[in-house]
């Protein structure tokens, strides 16, 4: 390889914070691969339940990972690929579920836990009985 | 012959676990103690019996008894012979023989290993696990038949195991996961036994806490190594993917380490033995509901049984019996328990029960995003996933502080102690911590996030808070105070944090690349070259596909890696056997992917720093566990215990 | 005797948490429900496989018709294709869509397991699947008069999905088209 490519590339490298770099699917700014990986990462394969889109050999898989790379090429935001996703498969597709009203419990339930457990702790090792 | 053999080896099994409830439960009410001391014979029959079961279907399989369903679904002609042993525990009727063996097997430990105890106690606990031993035998005999017969094909040569399951991670992993989830049965009969007889004596903990560290080094061992062959087998380089199944074993973990902690306050202090029982409780039931999860078709996961929602049905009034009667019992009977001083709120008790705290909570919250999806679907109110992000996510929150604590609480004293000391102790700890993380950005040529330093930053202050506490009392009591539980301490602490630093370096600057390669293409990687030197045809005992040759080059270092793709001979199915090229410090992962066209493979290239830190970090927490559990005082103790009562 | 009740949480806590374990035992976690039900059949152009035609949802207004994907490469379309020859032949309308399939292959599938199809699209690159939501090969969706997606089953079309979710969905449709 030419000394100039040797270079962009630990360049691009150093720039890249997730380290992916994905030349399957070539993107034109290091940013676009990075959204492209960290996409695909949250996207539940809806053959293979228990892959991402990026580990999955399924037919439909790939066809879902060409179809994130064009919006991507596009200059679509993570917002609009996920809604554009989502009007297709629904919230299953999404491996982090989203917030809303019927997730609340999820989300907020490791705070609730937390909460009652330092009341454990409280009533435990803190507030002291009153003795007569 | 054999395999009816096995079955009525497994129906007397069960006559002598049924004689192993009702006798002595008899003899406790009668006060007969004969009839109490039979239950030594009762446990002894019942595991030579299930022994007897276990050889005849590892026999079926050697000799390729293709009548018998099970050894048709999960093996073949052409499997080697040590494999084919594995297939034994391949699928659900033989796993659950296996559980129940294992469940014997502990039981006869029991019986042999604590003379000291108290007889009234002792018959107790063997009764709790002869129950839980009819319950599985049931379940076997009634709906998971090992043993079936089949005659309508009879020149089969086997489904053969599945491919992925052909590898030598299938021998260790499963046996010991089933040691840890069936030996947190026996601080489940101890607690039990404790609150059938109405009192909790002193030493119950001290009893009590040899069982449970050696079902934790099991199941510590089981999950470790599990995660160490996902890596190497699944070809996508990853570890840890909070699937179901991953979870169903790390719950009872994070319970089983909660525990172990609470028996030592219990123990030392005779406190909080109301929340120690419940978690030698909680720690079971959720192997058990662990179980249902795996064998019930509830839940989507790559580990799943061929489903069955009747086995389902069966496994879930189980769990409703005894996890429901066990928590009811502890609900009537936990009032009457020692109760002592409260401890002060900075002591070694607030820390550990605060630890507990966080263990607890990380349980629940593992628990919640892992049936949330059934939750919602159960409602009515659609499909959702809860995948890696969201546990990811809120792990890392959780662990953080139990990684703070874990630093401060080795530093406190029992009972009462001021923070301003230890805090002045471990000041140039903490500001070492909070400086070390900026060396790996030396050795690193990527970006340093809050995550990633956040990890290196508390792993180092685990590792330095522990170093101290180890030297202070090496200073104070000598090299000969040094209890193997305390070195075990020391140890099992410090895998923790070399595990942190392996997840956090992996995970934060590891690099991976898919790229298109044909035989002469060569791609720099990480400082590394690494060149596709040839590919050629592959032919194995039971598979056939392509091998192809790599070459790394590393600084001084050079290396030669065979990534292959298998597609075998019976299932037709495809596998990549990607090819790993190891350093203490650093992997470099490659699978093949698909072929592009004539010459052309995708490729997938993993640098993984420090990955091996992760699997060693479990290793240190492994034998740290196991320090503690031969240490001489339960050994010494036990001879004066006799004395005393004679 | 107050502290009972605090410790009775765990044994609560429990008990509905088995409850919906009950629940999941008759639930199928792998089964995806379709998005586009209620919604107008997206836009699409295809070529058709066997007459010089073009099928677009416009083609299919206009009466109660099935749209089913199939395939030559997937063996569970053979195990429907005798069900849906049956409903062809008592008067259903259904349109084909040939997902990700090759035409010669089509062809030759057609002619050994029957053709039910008025007219079937071919999807070569699998775009119009994706914005039916299709994750896998058979699928069935039943389109009202309108054009909008009334139900998706996804798997073997048999008579027992047949009567237990289509027939009293178009019972209903019927019912409103007499109606209006």
């Amino acid at each position: 390889m030419l000394k100039y490519q040797r270079r962009l590339i630990i360049l691009l490298m150093l720039w890249l914070p997730l380290g992916y770099s994905n030349t399957l699917y070539p993107f034109s700014q290091p940013k676009q691969t990075a959204q492209f990986n960290h996409l695909l990462a949250d996207l539940r394969c809806p053959v293979c339940q228990n892959q991402d889109l990026a580990d999955s050999n399924a037919d439909l898989a790939k066809d879902l990972r060409r179809e994130v790379y064009q919006l991507v090429s596009e200059g679509k935001s993570d917002d609009d690929i996920i809604r554009y996703l989502t009007a297709r498969y629904g919230d299953f597709i999404l491996f982090k579920p989203p917030v809303k009203s019927v997730t609340l419990l999820l989300w907020f339930g490791p705070l609730l836990f937390l909460g009652v457990g330092l009341l454990v702790f409280y009533f435990t090792c803190v507030r002291r009985e009153k003795h007569a | 012959m054999i395999a009816e053999l096995g079955l009525f080896a497994l129906c007397w099994s069960l006559v002598f676990a049924m004689l192993l409830v009702i006798v002595p439960t008899l003899g406790l009410w009668y006060q007969k103690p004969t009839w109490c001391k039979a239950s030594g014979v009762y446990v002894l029959g019942q595991f030579v019996f299930v022994a007897i079961a276990y050889l005849c279907l590892t026999l079926c399989f050697l000799r390729n008894d293709f009548t018998v369903v099970y050894v048709l679904t999960n093996s073949s002609i052409s499997l080697p012979w040590f494999y084919k042993l594995c297939a034994v525990w391949g699928g659900h009727e033989g796993s659950m023989l296996l559980w129940v063996a294992v469940l014997s097997l502990w039981m006869v430990a029991v019986c042999g290993l604590s003379r000291g105890l108290d007889d009234a106690f002792r018959v107790r606990v063997l009764v709790v696990l002869g129950g839980l031993s009819v319950g599985f035998l049931l379940f076997l005999l009634a709906t998971s038949n090992p043993f079936a017969r089949q005659f309508e094909v009879l020149d089969s040569v086997g489904r053969d195991l599945n491919p992925l399951l052909q590898d030598p991670g299938f021998l260790f992993h499963p046996p010991m996961l089933y040691m840890g989830y069936v030996g947190f049965s026996v601080a489940f009969a101890f607690a039990i036994a404790a609150l059938w007889m109405g009192r909790v004596e002193s030493s119950w903990a001290k009893w009590t806490r040899p069982w449970t560290l050696a079902a934790w080094c099991c199941l510590t061992a089981g999950i470790t190594l599990g995660s160490w062959w996902a890596y190497r087998e699944l070809g996508w380089g990853g570890w840890w993917f909070w699937d179901p199944v991953e979870n169903a074993s790390f719950m009872p973990w994070l319970v089983g380490t909660a525990l172990i902690h609470s028996l030592i306050v219990s123990e030392q202090r005779q406190q909080f033995v109301a929340w120690t029982l419940l978690l030698a409780i909680c720690a079971f039931s959720l192997s058990l509901v662990g179980t249902f999860l795996v064998r019930s078709g509830v839940l989507t996961s790559v580990h799943a049984f061929a489903v069955d929602p009747l086995r389902g049905l069966y496994i879930l009034i189980f769990l409703l019996i005894v996890i429901g009667g066990s928590l009811v019992l502890f609900a009537l009977r936990a009032h009457t328990l020692q109760r002592q001083d409260k401890p002060d709120v900075v002591s070694r008790e607030s820390a550990l029960l605060l630890n507990n705290v966080f263990l607890a909570v990380t349980m629940l919250t593992v628990l919640l995003g892992t049936i949330y999806p059934l939750l919602i679907d159960g409602l009515g109110l659609g499909k959702l996933s809860v995948g890696a992000p969201y546990f990811n996510t809120l792990f890392i929150i959780l662990m953080l502080p139990m990684l703070l604590l874990m630093g401060i609480g080795v530093h406190l004293r029992w009972q009462r102690d001021v923070l301003r000391t230890v805090v002045v102790r471990l000041g140039w700890a903490v500001i070492l911590s909070a400086l070390l993380p900026f060396v790996s950005l030396m050795c690193f040529d990527r970006a340093m996030t809050v995550p990633i330093y956040a990890g290196l930053a508390l792993a180092c202050w685990v590792i330095l808070s522990t170093g101290i506490a180890l030297y202070r009392r090496v200073q104070r009591r000598g090299l000969t105070g040094l209890t193997f539980a305390y070195l075990g301490m020391v140890i099992a602490h410090l895998g923790v944090a070399v595990s942190v630093l392996g997840i956090t370096i992996s995970s934060g600057y590891g690099i991976q690349d898919d790229v298109k390669m044909a035989p002469g293409d060569h791609i720099q990687i990480a400082g590394m070259h690494i060149m596709f030197v040839n590919e050629e045809n592959l032919t194995g005992p039971n598979y056939h596909g392509s091998r192809t040759r790599f070459d790394i080059q590393d600084g001084q270092r050079q290396a030669t890696i065979y990534p292959e793709k298998r597609v075998y001979d019976v299932g037709k199915m495809p596998m990549t056997e990607s090819a790993i090229d190891v350093t203490p410090f650093r992997d470099v992962y490659i699978a093949l992917g698909e072929p592009l066209d004539e010459t052309a493979w995708s490729i997938r290239l993993y640098y993984k720093p420090f990955v091996r830190w992760i699997w060693g970090g479990g290793f240190l927490i492994l034998t740290g566990g196991f320090l503690a559990l031969i240490d001489r005082r339960y050994y010494l103790t036990r001879k004066t215990h006799d004395m005393v009562i004679e | 005797m107050r502290h009972i009740y605090w410790r009775l949480i765990p044994a609560l806590f429990f008990g509905v948490f088995v409850i919906f374990l009950w629940r999941g035992l008759s639930l199928n976690p792998h089964a995806l429900p379709s998005t586009k039900i209620g919604q107008q059949l997206p836009d699409f152009q295809l070529s058709t496989l066997d007459k010089p035609s073009v099928l677009s949802p416009k083609t299919i207004r206009g009466h109660i018709a099935l749209l089913n994907v199939w395939a030559s490469w997937c063996p569970a379309c053979t195990e429907e294709q005798v069900f849906l020859m049956q409903l062809a032949h008592d008067g259903l309308l259904i349109y084909g869509l040939n997902y990700k399939d090759q035409p010669i292959a089509a062809r030759q599938w057609l002619q050994e397991w029957g053709n039910p199809y008025r007219l079937i699209g071919q999807d070569r690159e699998g775009r119009v699947g994706i914005d039916l939501g299709v994750y896998g090969a058979p699928e069935t969706f039943l389109i009202d008069q309108q054009g909008i997606i009334r139900y998706r089953h996804a798997g073997v079309l048999n008579a027992m999905v047949w009567q237990n979710e289509f027939v009293p969905r178009i019972k209903q449709l019927e019912g409103h088209q007499q109606r209006a």
